[in-house]
């Protein structure tokens, strides 16, 4: 090469020998250095990072303890069978605070800062309900583990599921035949006065009246509420059955001064097991409960028909027999919610490898894939039983029980079919645009 | 249910909320009656004083009325002891400012609240009442300890009484929160009188967190309510008046009972909101506030 001719132009070029022979040696250092080779040759074999939104402080902190082991655990035994579609997924977690704002924040911050490939994990209805509208703004898929009715309602976007656990809609609609049947007719309901109460209001008063029965009266309690007795006096004198559902750190107090005013003249009681979730039914003040009955998604004691399935499912996220971490008796996990942490990342994976996804422009191929989802048979993948899918309405629908406490420990008197918890509604998220 | 239990309940309700509300309050109406401090910490101390009690208690799981009585006694202690701290590092640097120690106490606030959520967690743990018996009218049952925390309260309260109209301390008290400067003139220790006030206000409010803990569950946000309920009854009672603060303590205690079992507990939040805006309008000292000198 004649050293005295510009590289390119004439004498007045800008681009000198030297400058050219320094950007090309840059950008072929850059090309080999090990980092970017990888990205640019195999850009799949980077882990899959999911967005785990947690309620690790506020009033869901329970039950965002134990969604956050039932995700670990799961998210290890994937990952030891070779992870999704051959890459390792990586659990990223915020804490929402269980409040709808920062969740907002979270999945905003999950798109923009950590780059994630899809969020899940959201229990708490009100902080789904705040958080959905921007998941569905950010294209960002967005699975809830949450039980509320507001996917299958219509009321968010195409990017947001529930794979992993039964809506409240269908939920309480199965217990009513068997409350009717067997307790009694007319019902009193005590209930949270926000979006997940108002489900159970609307939804089982329906059901109750379908079966012949009645509402006798309707208790809405503020969510920060922290004593019960003076609500107590508006519960009519002729109810036969008394349906609870209570969350929220008040649970204990509420059952506890529940059992003060009734003692042992009480009527029959109906509760959700959200009332007691993580909470030691061999606390103090809850003998009273003995006698009364619960819904449980997920029997919370292993009874005689415990499936393989359940037995693997406490043995890699550390429950024991009672329904409580193998570490600590008085740690009671909230068992009737966190499989579904379990079953949405098996969805998830299921989804991944059904759609081919591989980076977020393969996002929309993702969201059909799940819509196309039918049915999850029972097995390690879907500890809590076999379910179907409806993916116009992205819900799934599985098996409920019903337990009597008796000895405070709950054991399954029925569970329900899958059947039992259908209903109708024309919620159509795949007529949305993508 | 008939009309007459209907208020028996409602005026049960109501008393157990005034008496505990009453001890709160008064915390809160000493500190600013003699440091002109608004303490915004102050709902904090009352959550301190549950947890450390549920602390205290579960170290002694067999023995559950010793183990109260123990909380009873140290978890008061123990905040005091902190606040005996908050005052020396904060609140005398501040030199006691109204506008600063707001912010400071705000500050506390946080502090003490977000402490409390990374070392005790954000679960609602249950303490075991000391004394556990139903009483049972022929409507309904009602829990005896209730009954057992108003006792206890009616007694703080008589003591606090007697301690600010009738001994030397008390003297002391009253002599800085009428002329702090001429009460220095006098030989009164200004500085350390701050600091032990502070220390009261503080162990009252734990002391009712101590009382309430059996009856709700020791949590890192239970300190909210108190505080705003402590604030409405101290507003409509008067500044610096403790006579003001009780009776104050007592209407919005009772009437809170009773509206709520009648009609709903957030009316009775309404009205109570609403009157402390109505006291501020027309009767800004509040009802039995002295004039501003």
């Amino acid at each position: 090469m004649n050293q005295k001719t510009p590289l390119i132009g004439g004498k007045k070029s800008l681009i000198t020998r030297r400058s050219a022979l320094k950007t090309l040696s840059a950008a072929s250092a850059l090309a080999l250095s090990p980092g970017y080779v990888r990205y640019a040759q195999a850009q799949t074999s980077e882990p899959l990072r999911l967005g785990f939104q947690l309620h690790s402080t506020g009033i869901g902190a329970g039950y965002g303890r134990w969604y956050d082991r039932t995700t670990q655990a799961a998210a290890k035994l994937i990952n030891e069978a070779g992870g999704i579609a051959g890459r390792q997924i990586e659990i990223i977690t915020e804490d929402d605070g269980t409040d709808p704002k920062r969740g907002a924040e979270v999945v905003e911050k999950f798109a923009s800062q950590h780059k994630v490939d899809f969020v899940f994990g959201t229990l708490f209805s009100h902080v789904v309900i705040g958080s959905a509208p921007r998941a569905g703004e950010l294209k960002m898929p967005y699975f809830v583990v949450s039980e509320g009715y507001h996917v299958a309602s219509g009321m968010l976007n195409r990017y947001v599921f529930q794979p992993g656990i039964t809506d409240v809609r269908s939920q309480v609609s199965s217990m009513a035949p068997w409350i009717a049947g067997n307790l009694g007719k007319k019902v009193t309901m005590i209930f949270p006065d926000y979006a997940f109460g108002h489900d159970h209001r609307d939804f089982f008063s329906a059901a109750i009246e379908k079966q012949g029965g009645s509402i006798a009266a309707l208790l809405a309690i503020p969510p920060t509420e922290t004593s019960y007795t003076k609500y107590f006096p508006q519960i009519p004198a002729d109810t036969e059955v008394i349906y609870h559902v209570m969350v929220g750190p008040g649970v204990l107090t509420f059952v506890k001064e529940m059992g003060e005013h009734f003692g042992s003249k009480r009527p029959q009681i109906f509760g959700f097991i959200d009332s007691l979730e993580a909470v030691d039914l061999a606390s103090p003040g809850l003998e009273f409960l003995d006698g009364t009955y619960f819904w449980e998604a997920n029997p919370r004691y292993a009874g005689p028909d415990q499936t393989p399935e359940d037995k693997f499912f406490r043995e890699k996220v550390g429950v024991d027999q009672n329904g409580a971490s193998v570490d600590d008796p008085k740690d009671i996990s909230t068992y009737s919610h966190m499989f579904g942490c379990w079953e949405t990342l098996y969805t998830i994976k299921q989804a991944v490898e059904a759609s081919g996804y591989k980076s977020a422009a393969d996002k929309g191929a993702l969201i059909e894939a799940v819509e196309a989802m039918t049915a999850f048979p029972a097995g390690n993948e879907h500890p809590q039983g076999d379910k179907t899918f409806n993916g116009k309405r992205h819900q799934c629908y599985g098996h409920q029980y019903i337990s009597k406490v008796e000895g405070q420990k709950l054991s399954v008197v029925h569970k329900t079919s899958i059947e039992d918890g259908l209903y109708e509604n024309d919620t159509d998220y795949t007529k949305q645009p993508l | 249910m008939d009309l007459g239990p209907h208020l028996l309940l409602a005026l049960l309700e109501g008393c157990v909320a005034a008496f505990v509300l009453a001890v709160t309050a008064l915390g809160l109406s000493l500190v600013f009656g003699v440091m002109r401090i608004v303490n915004v910490a102050h709902g904090e101390f009352f959550m301190l004083g549950a947890v450390i009690a549920w602390w205290i208690t579960s170290l002694v799981p067999d023995a559950p009325f010793w183990g109260f009585m123990l909380a009873l006694v140290g978890a008061p202690l123990a905040v005091g002891a902190i606040a005996v701290a908050a005052d020396a590092l904060v609140l005398r640097r501040l030199n006691y400012q109204p506008e600063a120690t707001i912010v400071a106490t705000i500050g506390l606030l946080y502090i003490l609240q977000q402490l409390v959520l990374s070392i005790y967690g954000p679960d609602a743990r249950p303490v075991v009442a000391p004394i556990q018996f139903r009483i049972v009218f022929p409507w309904f049952g009602y829990s005896g300890y209730k009954l057992v925390a108003v006792g206890a309260a009616s007694l703080l309260l008589l003591a606090a009484w007697y301690g600010v109209t009738r001994t030397k301390f008390g003297l002391i008290m009253r002599a800085t929160q009428f002329d702090r400067e001429t009460a220095q003139a006098f030989g009164v220790p200004v500085k350390r009188v701050y600091a032990a006030v502070f220390a009261l206000g503080a162990m009252l409010a734990a002391v009712a967190g101590v009382l309430v803990v059996p009856l709700q569950q020791a949590h890192y946000l239970m300190g909210l309510d108190p505080l705003l309920l402590s604030f409405i009854v101290v507003i409509i009672g008067g500044l610096d008046s403790l006579k003001g603060t009780l009776i104050a303590a007592f209407v919005i205690g009772i009437s809170d009972g009773i509206i709520s079992v009648f009609f709903s507990p957030t009316l009775a939040k309404i009205i109570a909101t609403l009157a402390v805006a109505l006291v501020l309008v027309f009767m800004p000292n509040g009802l039995f506030g002295g004039k501003a000198r």
